[in-house]
């Protein structure tokens, strides 16, 4: 009798000290950010990414104030699809790995959202730009968060065309991220009453775009659209700076354009490009006070919307093991597609059966030296995007997951 | 060109190597128990594409800028097979292997026609063509490589979605392969091979048709480097542009280098090296570029027999 | 007035801008094929030391405020200088062996430099502001010609054409390329031939490094720039001959008109261009369009 009493005891109480405890794999929940850390994306993402992943999981716990013992680690895939998948199979398979966050570079994301899949871990992706990863590589196991193509072109193409810029040509770089993005954009122009005038493949990658620039400038077009990102993106707008583009009356499209990318142009060069992000910095007061621990941590450096991204994924996905009780990849993912999203940087939003997350997305400016007051004051507000429209409808989506 | 620093040796005893033989098999059939084992046949893979490197630079003279292009190939070849027309693992790795011989064939008739710098310079020139037109071609998949390849069922019987299996096909396609490089360096051919290496005047002068000999080396350096290349994508399930870039081409060069060129050995403990440093480095970033720089730099001036060269010349034998 | 369908101004354009392109591959290979014709090294650092011009340039602008016209001189000297460095501690030792070594220790040292520069400024590319006097452009009535970039042909000419005389015309250069001959024989007659190699390298550092400071306005500075450029610089020396100076300096500025070229026309095909004249060019004469083999 004694016997069983107590062993009853030791069973509540092992139901309620560590009731999440039960289920979670080898009892710490640990989140791996694999990105390129020391490459292009670096600054977009990088160790930046770490320190926003650590400081979602300190303040989950001190606001929720939950037993959960989690742990941030951190590796570079230095944007190559096979170092990545490496690291994913080792995380998962010998370190214990519960859910990878981050992973920027879409060649990467799409091979760490598979091997996700196959051994039932999770993967929150917050740096891929594809859209296919909510559409027809999307599977059970992967989450996309922060933003996606059809979300840039729909932001920044439609927002464009509306304002007037109605004739568009394009420089894309040449490989498959290139294409889907002029691709994409080119349907939300045209849907929209614009007309594409021209488009010109620039080998990829390339330091130098003053002969596509030329061409450009001689279609005449009052738009020109940039498909690239990292260090073409950049290039391109300096030197459409240096040959008079903007000067001459064409405006400059950046398709893929974060925050760091202006930082490095500086003003001078960037100013009056437009742009769609999800994050800036200088939002309200959220997102102000969590740029000011984030560039504390960060040697001044202001954070990208990826870093935003995974910060708010991380607290989403803690919030999610902790009611699922579970550390088990395709359980949280689930519990993740049903609970509303709510954190200081994104408001409020919510993923969908295909994985997609919704929040509001925002077209900027960037302002003229003149009208900024310090660094990073580079954006001014020219729209804000509601959620249920800034990506991309399930009804388009050919996830198989919803497909029917 | 004989300036390539290879062990002296004295007697034609090959107990050593035999022995040396012996431990390799014996370190790769254990270690699974305590390391990785994606780790190990990823070393295994590229154990062997520098064999095959060194199969032409050690032994036949040739320094070739350009061999990322035909691990790329097969990469990319039997990614296809095994996903696009669902084949058996060892029928893409053969096709794999056919694909790199044959591109060997076309590029190595035209490279050997010239010598030492300007030969690596073509092979460089021809790597950086079949890069580019890999990014450009949809069916790579350009910066997303072919992707979810399937790893079959080899023979149509055993999966080698189990690891240990997928290992023990590994192991043996290395084994096999290095076993092919070690008959072709002690046979016949690989005498006149050494021979044109260490002075092609004069094997002209004894009659044998030394273009030849250099082309089939080639293709058999490219042949089995793409066999290398087919197993790596089928252990990653992935063939990406990375195996075809020119860093690839080289980090090879490292890999022999530090190994020891010239010996048989060599490359498999160079390639262990550098595969072990990239892995367990990776946390450093850039770090790893430059600490194989510094490792160039080294084996440059002061280590150019490589590790199993130094051992080698230490006991006097060749490894 | 349309040429192959593209209005001949847009083509006159585009051929500037090939021609802006040239130069950096001129100076660039210039400085290639000094070193490896008159010292049989195949400098493979050339790239990571045109990113270290860049990058003094950019660094002793912001840190000591030194501004463009200075640092075009002062760079070169320093960039130089570590080059005779690099060649008295460790080239030397390597002259003996095979040319296979060289490349090897000057690709080894491309690693280590570039990627302490990757490690120290990450990946993305700094700006360099371009000169005053050259903010603007030319309307040439076809295209906006940024003043900048005029002033890069004109240097690249005035430095490439400046150094082929030297070398070719005058005394100093007969001594350099005696040198190469025969170094024994020119060391009898008195001169130090091994402070004459070394002092080349330097020179061909130095242009390597001068490219680089002209680049960095136009394009960002950035620890990959090197790397980028260099197998396409290799490329072209081949093509004009490994050892021939106007060769260099020629095929330079040639080939940067046809890839300008090509990226009107089939602008995919850009990247390899070079890379298949190349090979033609390896297979008909090997020695290089103005080389002679050795």
């Amino acid at each position: 009798m004694k016997r069983k009493l107590l062993s009853l005891a030791a069973m509540a109480a092992c139901a309620f000290a560590g009731g999440a405890q039960a289920q979670i794999s080898d009892g710490i929940v640990k989140i791996g950010v694999l990105n390129d850390m020391s490459g292009l994306y670096s600054d977009i993402t990088g160790p930046g990414s770490v320190s926003a992943a650590k400081m979602a999981v300190e303040d989950y716990i001190k606001a929720s104030g939950s037993k959960l013992k989690v742990e941030v680690v951190g590796a570079d895939h230095q944007n190559k699809p096979d170092v990545g998948s490496n690291i994913a199979r080792q995380w998962y398979d010998t370190d214990k790995v519960d859910m990878i966050a981050d992973v920027p570079t879409s060649s990467v994301g799409l091979a760490i959202a598979k091997i996700s899949a196959d051994k039932g871990k999770l993967h929150v992706n917050s740096g891929s730009a594809t859209a296919d990863l909510s559409g027809k590589a999307c599977n059970a196991n992967t989450i996309h968060w922060a933003y996606d193509t059809w979300m840039l072109a729909n932001g920044t193409g439609k927002a464009i065309v509306k304002s007037g810029g109605d004739t568009w040509f394009f420089l894309t770089a040449d490989y498959a991220f290139g294409h889907a993005l002029e691709r994409d954009t080119e349907a939300v122009v045209v849907k929209n009453g614009g007309k594409v005038v021209g488009k010109v493949r620039t080998p990829f990658p390339s330091q130098d775009f003053s002969s596509f620039l030329l061409q450009a400038q001689a279609s005449k077009a009052k738009i020109i659209g940039l498909a690239n990102a990292g260090g073409d993106t950049t290039n391109s707008i300096k030197q459409a700076a240096e040959f008079g583009i903007t000067k001459g009356g064409q405006n400059l499209a950046g398709l893929l354009v974060f925050l760091p990318d202006v930082h490095s142009l500086g003003l001078n060069t960037a100013q009056g490009l437009m742009l769609t992000e999800t994050f800036y910095w200088d939002l309200n007061d959220n997102t102000r006070a969590f740029t000011k621990r984030f560039a504390a941590a960060n040697g001044g450096k202001y954070p990208s919307m990826v870093q935003a991204g995974v910060y708010s994924s991380v607290i989403h996905y803690l919030k999610a093991v902790d009611a699922a009780k579970t550390d088990d990849g395709t359980k949280v993912a689930a519990k993740m597609k049903e609970l509303p999203t709510d954190d200081p940087l994104f408001g409020k939003g919510s993923v969908r059966p295909d994985g997609r997350k919704l929040h509001p997305a925002y077209l900027f400016q960037v302002k003229k030296p003149s009208e900024s007051k310090g660094p990073y004051d580079y954006y001014k507000l020219v729209a804000t995007i509601p959620a249920n429209e800034a990506f991309r409808p399930l009804a388009e989506s050919e996830c198989p997951l919803v497909k029917k | 060109m004989t300036t390539v620093s290879t062990p002296s040796f004295k007697t034609q005893s090959f107990t050593h190597q035999w022995v040396a033989f012996a431990i390799m098999v014996a370190v790769l059939v254990i270690a699974p128990i305590w390391v990785y084992p994606i780790f190990l046949m990823k070393v295994m893979c590229f154990a062997l594409f520098a064999c095959a490197f060194n199969l032409l630079i050690g032994f036949g003279g040739l320094l070739s800028f350009g061999h990322a292009m035909f691990l790329g190939t097969a990469g990319y070849a039997a990614a296809h097979a095994a996903k696009v027309w669902g084949w058996n693992p060892e029928l893409a790795v053969l096709f794999a292997t056919g694909c790199s011989a044959l591109l060997a064939l076309v590029t190595g008739s035209l490279a050997i026609r010239r010598q030492g710098i300007y030969f690596a310079m073509i092979t460089l020139a021809f790597s950086q063509m079949m890069f580019f037109f890999y990014l450009q071609t949809p069916f790579t998949g350009g910066e997303d490589g072919i992707q979810s390849v399937p790893r079959g069922k080899l023979f149509g019987v055993f999966d080698l979605e189990q690891n240990t299996n997928m290992y023990l096909f590994v192991l043996t396609i290395f084994l096999a392969g290095f076993a092919f490089i070690w008959r072709i360096v002690h046979s016949p051919f690989g005498q006149i091979l050494k021979a044109i290496r260490e002075n092609q005047d004069r094997a002209i002068s004894l009659g044998y048709d030394t273009d030849l000999y250099k082309l089939i080396a080639f293709v058999i350096s490219g042949a089995l480097a793409g066999t290398a290349g087919a197993t790596k994508s089928l252990v990653f399930q992935l063939a990406s542009l990375t195996d075809v870039h020119w860093s690839m081409s080289g980090e090879v060069v490292l890999m022999t280098l530090v190994g020891g060129l010239g010996t048989l050995f060599g490359p498999v403990v160079g390639a262990a090296v550098i595969v072990s440093m990239q892995n367990y480095l990776a946390q450093l970033g850039a770090w790893v570029t430059i600490i194989q720089g510094v490792i160039f730099v080294i084996c440059v001036l002061a280590f150019r027999r490589g590790i199993i060269g130094e051992i080698a010349n230490w006991i006097k034998k060749p490894l | 007035m349309e040429i192959f369908g593209i209005p001949s101004q847009a083509l006159f354009g585009q051929l500037l801008i090939g021609l802006i392109n040239g130069s950096f591959y001129a100076l660039l290979s210039l400085g290639l094929a000094v070193i490896f014709g008159l010292l049989n090294i195949i400098n493979f650092t050339h790239g990571a030391q045109y990113m270290l011009g860049a990058f003094v340039a950019y660094l002793s602008l912001t840190k000591l405020g030194i501004n463009y016209w200075v640092s075009l001189i002062v760079t070169p000297i320093l960039v130089g200088a570590t080059g005779m460095v690099i060649e008295r501690t460790m080239l030397k030792r390597l002259y003996k062996l095979d040319h296979l070594y060289g490349l090897l220790l000057t690709f080894g040292l491309a690693l280590i430099i570039q990627g302490m520069f990757r490690h120290e400024f990450g990946s993305s590319g700094m700006p360099y502001p371009v000169p005053e006097v050259f903010k603007g452009a030319y309307n040439t009535g076809f295209m906006f010609l940024p003043k900048y970039r005029a002033w890069v042909i004109v240097a690249s000419l005035v430095v490439c054409l400046s150094t082929w005389y030297v070398i070719e015309r005058t005394k100093l250069g007969a001594y350099l390329r005696a040198a190469t001959e025969n170094p024994s024989l020119v060391q009898a007659f008195g001169i130090n031939v091994p402070r004459m190699i070394t002092l080349t390298y330097g020179f061909g550092v130095a242009l390597a490094a001068f490219a680089g400071v002209m680049a960095a306005p136009v394009y960002q500075v950035n620890p990959t720039m090197g790397a980028d450029i260099i197998i396409v610089v290799f490329a072209v020396v081949v093509i004009g001959g490994m050892g021939s100076i106007m060769g260099a300096i020629l095929t330079g500025f040639g080939l940067g008109l046809i890839e300008g070229l090509t990226k009107v026309f089939y602008p995919e095909a850009s990247s390899t261009v070079i890379f298949i004249i190349m090979t033609i060019v390896l297979l008909i004469k090997p020695a290089g369009l103005f080389g002679t083999q050795k």
